[in-house]
């Protein structure tokens, strides 16, 4: 039933860089046919020598903790310029764009730096996030939610959701605060289905997503987005591991009434004659 | 060519050390020179195939000591290792017997399921040095078609009342989150475990409203992300919901809802496979073991056991074609070597000298699922072909427990949803039939599912199946841990129904227990054997 995925071969460009040098820095995500001759004399090393295997095990590992280190918490920066600070410096250290209240968009340049004198605002809220195109993940989102809980964005209230490591009791329910309104999450290469589920506790305030183009979004993660009663624009347009575009979109529409959802049109994948339909991406959010 | 030449020579023993790379400790053991094993000259010709088990690691927890007869064990170890390398000795490099399992192993896992898979797993990733130990796996049927696991609905929540159970589940959630760093094979695709991120709700009448509101207490203190929920609050979130009975309702926020059992047992599988688990496709049939006296403090008299052999009854020729099982599911299997008789479903607890606490502790108990279509859907702007209907429930439907405890859940976009309700002790059923038996869907699980939801009133039932829960009759908790008398054997069964959802953590807790002797992440003791000695119950309430 889900939409059939090229299969994702995690090939460590170092190792190949080692081996052919003509070859060239491969990607992380390489399509199957290009790697077949590399892939089989590594493989047939792999199944011969331990130390091999144990190497390119090693290489895997060592890629997996790159995206793990790029989102870190910022704990530091959080105690002592507060939480929306830390992840205004969060979302800038990994390439994105962060709009604080009253302000104008902060952007990191071509080279990955940015101003620090957001780090004066004290308290001042932070409105819209785009972090398109970030490796951003299950980890890195969590700690964005976890500022935007602490700082009083969002608390239900019927949730008074304490956990372990605050010994503290459970903050009191505040009334919520128009807070972040924008989080685009265009093209990010790990936001999943779990990352979704963690968006909860922005429901109150957060009025657009984006989600356009993110491979591993599918609709099971789009069905836990009813949280979000107050979001006015949602773009799923472009989601390759949706199954059905065009009656996830009815069902997403059936589910968040108010909202204006932007994707795949519901007439798609409906057969329609041997013409094949062409895919209508959905052009991109007005500025 | 040269992995052929090493693995023969590897599976030596001491004498097979490998090429360079330190394998850590040897595994112990006698070998017999009667053939069947890997490694043997002579063609398998018997059925059975023995193998022997000793766990070097496990110390310290019998009550008196162990005598080993060590001296006249040495002679002959030598004088088998010596024989092994002679001719028609145990190395073998013409006849390649690699598919058979091997002669000895240092720790052998009875069951192949996602707990078993489990095990293995954590063993291989918690041994130190890398490669330390020897593992074994034997499943009867590789195909899996009457496993628990397979036959699973698959949900994952953190609604318990016992806080343990709530820290297994946060923790297999984490696992499950991270799959493909844990379970990553290189050059494999990822996996995907389809997980829906749809949430638990359960609902609870006036009876049971006060409990509910407790352990919601303990789940949020534990860290479970879940709230409480009043029937009009229930009726705002879920307009087609009936909530006529309904006093409280829990909703789980995070971290909760279903995904595919198989994908998480095919990519242990696989892992576990690349990390050097052997398997063995047969049944085991008997545990040879030896004992031994002792008092305990106050005078008693204790037989403390330890088991030497474990027997299994191979499937011939099977283990290349794993298509068709054993044949019909036979009772429990393990008859323990002349004690007290066959306890149907305990693992072979046949060795308790009190013999009150073992009956009828675990049981394979049947619950039967049903997958079924529900009202027609209609999509937007089109009008309904034969007037109003009640729409059914969409797609941000939790997976939803009623007080009554029959339970339903979305299944993909169409419009079908899966749901069934488990017996009560009653109205059990014969364990050895997986017949769905339709009447029980018409009498027990569609009156109170469509008088909580009114749209179910026009469904039709598309398929149905049934499967096993390993039950435990006395509290509804698992057993984890090690047996207190038979010094190597550990247990880790006895779910009553959520052992998929736990068992990525019980496999961790167990490969623990094994290699250090106490738990170390999550203190699970509370789920000990002793328990049943003790006649402390751990009662589990939130049971589906």
């Amino acid at each position: 039933m889900a939409a059939p995925r090229a299969p994702l071969h995690l090939v460590t460009p170092v190792w190949n860089r080692g081996t052919r040098g003509t070859r060239g820095l491969s990607r992380a995500v390489a399509p199957e046919g290009s790697q077949k001759k590399g892939r089989s004399l590594l493989q047939f090393l792999a199944d011969r020598f331990y130390d091999v295997q144990a190497l390119r095990e090693y290489l895997l590992r060592k890629q997996v903790l790159k995206v793990h280190q790029k989102n870190r918490p910022f704990t530091y920066i959080r105690e002592r310029f507060g939480p929306h600070a830390a992840g205004a410096y969060f979302i800038l250290k990994q390439g994105g764009a962060v709009k604080f209240q009253g302000k104008e968009w902060i952007r990191s340049d071509a080279r990955g730096h940015f101003s620090l004198d957001f780090l004066k605002f004290q308290a001042v809220p932070v409105e819209a996030v785009d972090a398109s195109g970030c490796a951003i993940n299950y980890q890195g989102l969590d700690s964005v939610c976890e500022w935007a809980e602490t700082a009083g964005l969002f608390i239900c209230p019927s949730v008074v959701g304490s956990r372990k490591d605050h010994s503290a009791s459970p903050p009191p329910p505040t009334v919520a605060l128009k807070e972040l309104q924008s989080l685009w999450l265009q093209r990010c290469p790990h936001v999943d289905d779990w990352c979704l589920g963690r968006l909860h506790p922005l429901a109150n305030s957060l009025q657009e997503l984006s989600l356009a183009g993110c491979p591993r979004i599918s609709e099971r993660g789009l069905a836990s987005l009813h949280h979000l009663q107050n979001l006015r624009r949602l773009d799923i347009s472009d989601l390759p591991a949706v199954s059905n575009p065009g009656l996830t979109r009815i069902l997403v529409e059936e589910m968040l009434p108010s909202c204006q959802v932007l994707g795949a049109d519901w007439a798609q994948g409906l057969p329609s004659g041997p013409e094949e339909q062409s895919r209508d991406t959905a052009s991109p959010l007005p500025a | 060519m040269l992995r052929r030449a090493l693995q023969p020579g590897l599976s030596r023993g001491v004498l097979g050390r490998g090429l360079g790379t330190h394998r850590g400790r040897s595994t112990l053991g006698k070998v017999e020179g009667s053939g069947g094993y890997r490694g043997s000259w002579v063609a398998p010709v018997s059925s059975y195939v023995t193998f022997r088990t000793r766990d070097p690691t496990h110390d310290g927890k019998t009550v008196g000591r162990l005598g080993e007869g060590d001296q006249n064990g040495k002679v002959s170890e030598i004088k088998k290792k010596i024989q092994s390398v002679l001719p028609r000795g145990a190395w073998n490099p013409l006849r390649d017997t690699s598919y058979l399992p091997p002669e000895h192993s240092d720790v052998v896992i009875v069951g192949g399921g996602v707990i078993g898979l489990s095990v293995a797993y954590w063993l291989k990733r918690l041994e130190k040095p890398q490669g330390a130990i020897r593992v074994l796996v034997v499943e009867r049927d590789h195909t899996y078609s009457q496993a628990s696991t397979a036959l699973s609905v698959g949900g994952i929540r953190q609604q318990f009342s016992v806080p343990e159970n709530i820290q297994l589940s946060l923790f297999s959630v984490e696992f499950l989150r991270n799959i493909n760093e844990y379970l990553a094979v290189v050059d494999d695709p990822p996996l995907d475990i389809q997980f829906n991120p749809s949430g638990y709700l359960l609902l609870a009448s006036e009876k049971g409203a006060a409990v509910m509101e407790s352990n919601v207490k303990v789940q949020r203190q534990e860290g479970a992300k879940v709230c409480l929920m009043s029937p009009e609050q229930l009726r705002n979130k879920f307009p087609w919901i009936n909530t006529e009975g309904v006093a409280l309702a829990s909703y789980g926020m995070e971290h909760e809802g279903w995904f595919d059992p198989w994908c998480l047992l095919q990519g242990l599988r696989r892992k576990v496979q690349s990390m050097g688990v052997l398997f063995c496709h047969g049944e085991v049939t008997r545990f040879v073991s030896s004992s031994s006296h002792t008092e305990t403090t106050s005078g008693e008299e204790v037989t403390l056991r330890r088991i030497h052999e474990v027997h299994a009854q191979e499937e011939m020729y099977l283990s290349r074609c794993p298509v068709c099982g054993p044949g019909p599911p036979s009772p429990p299997p393990l008859v323990p070597a002349g004690e007290d008789g066959p306890q149907p479903g305990v693992p072979a607890c046949g060795m308790c000298p009190r013999d009150q606490c073992g009956r009828g502790l675990v049981w394979p108990d049947r619950r039967a699922g049903w997958c079924r279509e529900g009202a027609p859907w209609h999509p937007a702007g089109h009008p309904a072909p034969c007037g109003a209907e009640e729409k059914g429930p969409g797609l941000e439907t939790p997976f939803v427990i009623d007080a009554s405890g029959a339970y339903f859940r979305r299944e993909g976009l169409g419009n079908n949803y899966l749901g069934g309700c488990s017996p009560t002790e009653e109205e059990e059923p014969d364990p050895g039939n997986l017949e769905v038996d339709h009447d029980f869907f018409q009498d027990k699980v569609w009156p109170p599912l469509a008088q909580r939801v009114p749209a179910f009133e026009t469904l039709k039932v598309r398929s149905a199946w049934a499967g096993y829960y390993d039950y435990n009759t006395f509290d509804q908790n698992g057993v984890v841990g090690p047996h207190p008398l038979v010094v190597n054997m550990y247990f880790a069964t006895g779910f009553s129904g959520h052992g998929l959802q736990q068992a990525p953590a019980v496999g961790r807790a167990v490969a623990e227990m094994v290699l250090d002797g106490h738990f170390r992440t999550i203190n699970l003791s509370p789920f000990l054997f002793n328990r049943f000695y003790l006649g402390e119950k751990v009662q589990e309430h939130n049971i589906i």
